[in-house]
């Protein structure tokens, strides 16, 4: 067996001589699943009779039906059934606030893409035939192609509902005087932004299989990262009860985001399997995958922060401008992301925030890595080496004097816990040289530093309950087998591995002694999904909690037959034993036995609610999280002065992961994370464009194809090298905390600031392409300002502030010019309640 | 009463090897490898991300070299050697490759792992020692978009060194 390579620094914590499990690089406990190929992915599934399903879907980015006959199509041979929209006439969408999908669309088109109709066919290729022959009538509609039209062109609309013309969703908060913080500043800088929006393309097309079971009910595999969230679009819209419905998220072939709304391929394929009685398959083409999207908003941005000379910030004031595309999907929790977390890297004591998302005539945005903060980072960590510059301190120092504490409350009452965002920085700075080498390298060569902060797990879930956000039980036989049951969805970030990992680490096991059933809704308790970097700390939490209860009783019937105190017994090796005499002992096996007969079946459960928010003020609820991971990084950038080609050879990365469970893969989540974010870096982008006149003039995908979406290769892949910082987080298991989403977001601001150390222009937008540095190191020629980037923001009509002093200021987490939620009267359950929700 | 379309019927048929195996299979004319593989012979080991030859997650050996199987009709393979991730191990042992890959991370999602485990197997089929700038050769038809290919390339190293040293002390 090969062994795993440790990290080059490895910090002791203390117990960690206790722990046989934990901490340690480990084969994931699906590995040998995954390397021989016997994972089941939604696609690899195939039951007898099972028929395929195609869908039709709009050419045109923006058309009313008002015709669709499918006459010629469902007598065509081989065809069972066709769908359009009148089957399945009910809206859902992944938040309460914004149920504007319909599986088929009845009336209204909204992007090139939207499904219109579905076939359902013996084969594959007859479904996709029939296609053909369904004929829609559309009536074209005046196309919105991104938010400055959105704005100026109220009509048509493209939803009836948002808060007006094409605009969506409208945010304003303002935390302290911020006016006043900017009188206070010695320097106060101003820089508008651009963040180009990419897709998550993960290899595995989304794929379903739904079938009605033997006794009437429903079940359907799927590739999603929310079983439980697509679970209730399913009974809303099928109007079954729940509970006979059961929804089994297959692993997932990738998801990074974009298998976290519930689709309308989910619902058709379900109804279809309920009408025609056998089971009915969907795998979307890869042109479809562009479709379906949910991906990074495209997002203009501007900063305006004061500071004074020593870098310290006095307020910041940030407006950003969102491409929402077609659907709401989770875009009124994006809207709020892009102004949440300003606040939790470094100290900013007065901050005001206007977010604006609209909706526009492409497929619709939603969440990728790193949700709705990637952009806004990519801009602040860029104005910062801007400031450090003109403030003459060096940017990693900027960053030191003003990186917040561990337990702070923020300025919009987030409260933190761990942060060794200091350190993260320290790390980096040392093993790249930095000191060396900023502004110290030749013409055409440059290093760049950025940070970040991400939650470890929303604090609130997306339909506000009292109940836990995940749910772990945990059966014992006599056997000495430990099965788990867990809602959790194994989207190949190794959330099985942690449950496992946790579970066997308190009861003295190996991995691979626990046996996993995760993702089912029939099965486990509710998960609420693999989203948020939520897993390891929520799910990790309710099996450390079930693990914990097991060991209590099995400790008490052990301490009976042993003749000792349960608090002197161990778990270790596979044996419960007096840690006076350790060769008093029984097997684990025997544990359990004498457990069952003292208690009855062993069984324990455990759950996880994170703690209580004090932003109590409306959109307060985006953004808190029991705990953040910080990163920092550095990025070494060629840039050819010629031809503007960019190389980058280097990265170095320090991640506050609180407690790596198993490093092996915390590495993975790293370098994965800087390989997408040197993607959305360099290369990846979302772009559209109009055909000619003479053909429709519909807005199309520029790129609907893995070919020619770029995205980094192997041979475009850095050397990285990675350190943790690991100071076990009091809030996570083991003091864990995320790895999945943070590492991704210093990286292209980094790149950015490398480029500018390199060849001394700034590009103020991503990706940073060849083409852009040419144009900038062109303007530096003409004597223009060296930049590339966005001139101007639009003008918004922004809603007064919700305004809310910081605690600093005597604030208590409400808004002083809003109803505290307290005092409003009993909330009536409406569906467009206008809560506010995370993700 | 359901009428089966000309172009569904299964009018094709193949005798091959796979994965060692004398295999005959009967397959409407128009499949790909990768569909008969994956639909008529149920080895669903191998993937696909575009079926258009862009992601390589189809890949499998033909005759010893990398193939995509979702630009080959599966009627192109009369009479030859294929091999998928469903024959790699032997003796039901993993092969090393396998083994490196679960230790060291290799495979995260394992949606694009079973192609780029064949093109490795064929990358050291042909250069037992190849470096580091060989093997992100090798690979760089075969997207991977969760591990940043860092710990695929030290795997297949590491599998390297494993068969080195079993080809010592055999």
């Amino acid at each position: 067996m090969s062994q795993p390579k440790d990290f080059p620094e490895k910090k002791s914590n203390g117990n960690d001589g206790d722990l046989r499990v934990i901490g340690h690089p480990r084969r994931r406990v699906d590995a040998r699943a995954k390397v021989t190929g016997q994972t089941r992915f939604a696609d690899d599934i195939a039951l007898p009779r099972m028929a395929h399903c195609k869908l039709l879907r709009s050419p045109h980015p923006h058309a009313r039906i008002r015709s669709i006959d499918v006459s010629r199509a469902t007598s065509h041979p081989g065809v069972y059934r066709v769908l359009t929209g009148k089957d399945l006439p009910i809206e859902y969408g992944i938040l309460p606030v914004s149920q504007d999908e319909q599986a088929l669309c009845l009336d209204h088109v909204r992007h090139v893409g939207d499904p219109v109709a579905a076939v359902i066919a013996r084969e594959e290729l007859i479904a996709f035939e029939a296609l053909d022959l369904i004929q829609v009538d559309y009536e074209l509609l005046t196309t919105i192609s991104d938010p400055e039209e959105a704005l100026a062109t109220p009509s048509p609309r493209i939803h009836d509902y948002g808060d007006e013309g094409n605009i969506h969703k409208r945010v304003a908060l303002e935390f302290g005087n911020v006016d006043q913080g900017f009188a206070e500043a010695d320097e106060i800088f101003e820089d508008t932004f651009f963040y180009q929006g990419s897709t998550h393309l993960p290899i595995e097309q989304h794929a379903s299989v739904a079938t009605k079971d033997p006794d009437g009910k429903l079940t359907i595999w799927t590739s999603t990262q929310t079983p439980h969230y697509l679970h209730r679009a399913l009974a809303k819209v099928l109007q079954m009860p729940p509970a006979h419905i059961r929804v089994i998220a297959t692993p997932n072939g990738g998801g990074f985001g974009g298998k976290s709304d519930p689709f309308n391929h989910e619902i058709v394929v379900a109804k279809a399997a309920l009408l025609l009685d056998r089971p009915v398959k969907i795998c979307l083409t890869r042109e479809e995958v562009f479709y379906c999207h949910r991906g990074r908003h495209p997002v203009l941005m501007n900063f305006k922060t004061g500071v004074k000379k020593d870098g310290s910030i006095t307020a910041m004031h940030l407006q950003t401008l969102i491409d929402g595309g077609a659907y709401g999907s989770y875009g009124v929790a994006s809207t709020f992301y892009t102004g949440a977390l300003q606040t939790t890297t470094y100290h900013v004591p007065r901050y005001r925030f206007q977010g604006c998302r609209t909706f526009t005539n492409k497929p619709p945005c939603g969440p990728k890595r790193g949700h709705g903060t990637v952009q806004p980072r990519f801009g602040q960590e860029v104005q910062l080496d801007k400031i450090a510059e003109k403030l003459q301190i060096d940017p990693a120092d900027l960053r030191l004097r003003i990186a917040e504490s561990s337990n702070a409350v923020t300025a919009n009452f987030f409260r933190l816990s761990t942060v060794n965002l200091s350190e993260c920085i320290r790390r980096v700075v040392k093993s790249s040289g930095w000191r060396e080498r900023f502004r110290k390298l030749p013409e055409g060569r440059g290093v760049g530093l950025a940070c970040s902060a991400y939650l470890t797990g929303a604090g609130l879930p997306i339909y506000w309950n009292k109940m836990p956000h995940s749910g772990v039980q945990l059966k014992f036989d006599r056997g000495g087998g430990v099965t788990l049951f867990c809602g959790a969805t194994e989207i190949g970030q190794g959330s099985d591995d942690v449950l496992a990992s946790i579970v066997a680490e308190v009861l003295g096991l190996e991995t691979f002694d626990i046996r996993l059933y995760t993702g089912d809704t029939d099965l486990g308790p509710v998960d609420l999904g693999s989203y948020s970097s939520r897993v390891t700390i929520m799910a990790g939490n309710a099996a450390l909690q079930a693990a914990e209860r097991a060991k209590s009783l099995l400790a008490e019937a052990v301490a009976e037959r042993l003749g000792v105190p349960p608090e002197r017994l161990r778990f270790a090796g596979k044996r419960v034993f007096d840690s006076a005499a350790p060769e008093n002992d029984v097997t684990f096996q025997e544990a359990v036995c004498l457990a069952e007969a003292r208690f009855g079946t062993i069984g324990t459960v455990g759950s996880y609610t994170p703690p209580k928010s004090p932003a109590l003020y409306k959109g307060g609820g985006v953004g808190p999280s029991p705990t953040y991971s910080y990163t920092a990084a550095v990025v070494e950038a060629i840039v050819n002065p010629v031809t503007g080609w960019i190389t980058v050879p280097k990265i170095w990365i320090a991640h506050d992961i609180g407690r790596a469970l198993n490093p092996t893969l915390v590495r993975g989540q790293i370098e994965g994370s800087v390989y997408m974010g040197l993607g959305e870096a360099l290369m990846e982008e979302q772009e559209f464009r109009r055909l000619p006149k003479k053909l429709s003039h519909a807005l199309v995908h520029k790129f609907p194809s893995i070919l020619e979406y770029k995205s980094p290769t192997s041979l475009d892949m850095p050397e990285v090298f990675t350190e943790l910082v690991e100071e076990p987080d009091p809030q996570g298991p083991f003091g864990a905390k995320e790895v999945g989403q943070g590492p991704l977001l210093p990286i292209m601001p980094a790149v950015a600031n490398a480029v500018y150390d390199a060849v001394g222009v700034r590009i103020d937008e991503v990706p940073i392409t060849p083409e852009k540095i040419m144009k900038a190191l062109a303007e530096r020629k003409a004597g223009r300002a060296p930049r590339f980037g966005p001139s101007h923001f639009p003008h918004v009509d922004w809603p007064e502030a919700l305004r809310v002093p910081p605690p600093w200021e005597g604030g208590d987490g409400n808004a002083i010019n809003d109803v505290p939620r307290h005092a409003k009267p009993a909330p009536q359950p409406t569906p467009e309640k206008d809560k506010v929700l995370s993700s | 009463m359901v009428t089966i379309s000309p172009a569904s019927e299964k009018t094709a048929q193949i005798r091959f090897t796979l994965n060692g195996e004398q295999t005959d299979v009967s397959f409407a004319a128009y499949k790909t490898l990768l569909e008969v593989l994956r639909e008529d012979l149920n080895h669903t080991g191998t993937k696909h991300g575009c079926e258009l030859g862009e992601c390589g997650a189809c890949a499998v050996l033909l005759g010893g070299k990398p193939v995509l199987s979702c630009l080959l009709l599966a009627l192109e393979c009369g009479g030859r050697e294929v091999l998928t991730v469903e024959g790699l191990g032997s003796d039901g042992q993993l092969h090393p490759l396998q083994d490196a890959f679960a230790d060291l991370g290799a495979a995260q999602c394992g949606y694009c792992t079973p192609a780029i485990l064949v093109t490795a197997k064929a990358l050291l089929d042909q250069n037992p020692h190849p470096t580091r700038d060989q093997i992100r050769e090798a690979l760089s038809g075969n997207l991977c978009r969760c591990t940043g290919y860092l710990q695929i390339f030290e795997a297949v190293e590491a599998a390297v060194l494993e068969i080195a040293g079993r080809n010592r002390s055999a």
